[in-house]
């Protein structure tokens, strides 16, 4: 019995035995390392700092309007001699831009996608993806431009019956939206329906289910989390849009209305119409724009907690 | 037989018990030992699929039997998947497949301008080589067809039944909510065998069902294959020969040959016979060489 040393390299009667220790430090995998965890921990940074930002000039606000008198309050007047902040009316805007977007994009989206997944030759689709994802790469103050140029105009043409007043419509900026969303909704949606593999059409098939039976009953079911997840993206996309809320809502009339055909502000054309250069830092009309963004903020965390909720409930597991 | 065409209704059991089964060996008068009803469920005459261009299955006729089980064996690529796929339309699924010749189910052209391919897959079921349950509760699955047919009777007896049917009810009758993936491959394949039955097929069409099991469900879903058999038309493809040895009354053995005129491969029937004809007496060498291991 003797113990044996292992000595990398040498060859002699026994087996060529190597070193198992690294022939170096790896610097190159610390580095790489470091910087993945640099760019990681910086969007959790950013984003906490756009939370920090909101909030700080938000507890000034906070401090001469109550929460709940800005929450409740159903007259929205920041800028007159006795200023009253209730938020209400634009927070109905913004959720009537929400409605009315949604209105258009889920079903022409949703329909849209399940042609694009299911029926739509690979020619066809091959060609109108690409355009799709053009499309929600328009600038959306060109968006907005055409809807208030044609859309509007044409819209009135078509509903002669209700009652028009004003150059802006809250309805037409969320139809607006819709348009604008559509490309995105049916998008993802229709990624969502393609991952669901084709074993379980073709089982759906071999027991005399139609097409569309196949696409409603089993692809769309399989697919749900990720529609949600569409129907979601759209919704803050929606809640988020200025430009196109702007140019076709106004911004100067902060009423509590449920009107479509009235032009109303919304939380974020309050914001945009607001924050110019003639408003002076230490206002209670500067801090409420960050009152407004930091609620803007808290809906938009909301509604995706809601929907990863859904998702989870709703989801059909496969694989 | 004179060619049937579409217009042509069932054959007749006479008609179809003087047909010539093609290249089984009984013409020498040999008295067949397998209960044969004489009803072919399927005859397939001269029949070519194509996927584009490309010459999958070549020039296949054969007979298959009512109420027996019949196995497709052979390499891989030698088109019998192809050729099981073409019986209750599922190539059409695939752009660019086409069949050419006559399948003909009971006398029918499967192909005819008439004939439905939703309506030809409610007639002839299919189960597939990865069990593919739909991702919902063991009840919904077997409860899909029914629902979109718009079947008649009571959908909870229909369930029991198709369950009691696959030999099933007993492991999944007090989780019938829950959801189909949480059971044992074996148990999946069997559910796929079940939401199969519960539309009442005439044929159960299956493509190497047991090709992700392990041997003890491989075994549960041959049991299941002979008893079914007593109800359905059974063809099953299969890379297993003890299997189509253990389950199938008659076998027909495929291979790939390349065509005379062009380099292309394809696939080509090259006898089916009774079961134990094939194995232990082929007529062809190259059956005799798949069927002792010394190809493929």
């Amino acid at each position: 019995m003797s113990s044996r040393v292992i000595t990398p390299g040498v060859s002699g009667g026994g087996p060529n035995v190597r070193s198992l220790e690294a022939p170096g430090l790896r610097i190159g995998e610390r580095i790489i390392k470091a910087l993945l965890w640099v760019a990681a921990t910086l969007s959790v940074v950013v984003t906490t700092g756009i939370v920090i930002s909101l909030l700080l000039p938000s507890v000034g606000f906070f401090q001469q309007v109550s929460i709940v008198e800005f929450l409740t309050g159903t007259i929205w007047a920041p800028a007159f001699a006795e200023p009253s902040f209730g938020v209400l009316p634009i927070v109905v805007g913004t959720l009537m831009v929400v409605l009315f977007a949604m209105l258009v994009a889920v079903p022409v989206g949703l329909t849209s996608a399940i042609y694009l997944s299911e029926y739509a030759p690979t020619k066809v689709r091959k060609a109108i993806k690409p355009i799709l994802e053009v499309l929600e790469g328009i600038p959306t103050v060109a968006i907005g431009l055409f809807a208030f140029s044609v859309l509007t105009p044409l819209i009135r043409e078509l509903t002669p019956f209700l009652p028009w007043t004003g150059p802006f419509s809250i309805g037409v900026a969320g139809i607006t939206v819709g348009l604008l969303i559509i490309p995105l909704v049916s998008s993802v949606s229709d990624d969502a329906m393609r991952s669901v593999p084709m074993s379980l059409r073709e089982g759906a098939y071999a027991m005399g289910a139609t097409k569309f039976e196949v696409a409603l009953r089993v692809v769309l079911p399989a697919a749900i989390s990720g529609v949600i997840a569409a129907f979601v993206l759209g919704i803050s996309r929606a809640i988020g849009e200025t430009m196109v809320v702007l140019l076709v809502a106004g911004a100067g009339n902060p009423v509590l209305s449920f009107d479509p055909t009235k032009g109303i502000q919304t939380m974020t054309a309050y914001i945009g119409s607001t924050a110019t250069g003639d408003i002076s830092q230490g206002t209670i009309t500067y801090d409420s724009i960050f009152a407004v963004g930091a609620l803007l903020f808290l809906m938009t965390l909301v509604m995706n907690v809601i929907a990863i909720r859904l998702v989870r409930r709703f989801r059909e597991v496969y694989d | 037989m004179p060619k049937a065409t579409t217009g042509d209704t069932v054959t007749t059991d006479e008609e179809a018990s003087s047909s010539p089964s093609l290249g089984v060996s009984d013409a020498l008068g040999e008295e067949r030992t397998r209960q044969a009803s004489g009803v072919n469920t399927f005859e397939l005459r001269n029949v070519n699929v194509y996927y584009g261009d490309m010459l999958a299955v070549s020039d296949v006729s054969l007979d298959i039997p009512h109420n027996e089980i019949t196995a497709f064996i052979g390499p891989s690529g030698c088109g019998k998947s192809t050729l099981l796929r073409s019986l209750n339309r599922m190539n059409d699924l695939i752009p660019t497949a086409r069949v050419t010749g006559d399948v003909l189910y009971h006398g029918v052209n499967m192909y005819g301008p008439t004939v439905d391919p939703v309506q030809v897959r409610t007639v002839i079921g299919m189960v597939f080589q990865k069990p593919n349950p739909f991702p919902k509760s063991i009840y919904d699955n077997i409860a899909f067809g029914p629902r979109i047919l718009g079947m008649k009777g009571d959908l909870d007896e229909i369930v029991e039944s198709s369950l009691r049917r696959a030999a099933l009810w007993d492991e999944v009758k007090d989780r019938l909510k829950d959801n189909a993936f949480g059971m044992s491959g074996g148990q999946q394949q069997r559910l796929c065998i079940a939401r199969a039955i519960a539309v009442q097929p005439d044929v159960i069409l299956m493509d190497e069902p047991c090709s992700a099991l392990d041997p003890v469900s491989t075994g549960k879903v041959e049991d299941l294959m002979l008893e079914l058999k007593e109800d359905y038309t059974i063809v099953i493809v299969t890379h297993n020969m003890q299997q189509a040895a253990r389950v199938s009354d008659l076998t027909a053995f495929f291979t790939v040959a390349a065509m005379d005129e062009t380099s292309n491969r394809t696939g080509v029937l090259v006898e089916i016979d009774e079961t134990r004809t094939v194995f232990s007496n082929p007529k062809d060498e190259r059956t005799a060489n798949y069927v002792t291991g010394k190809f493929g």
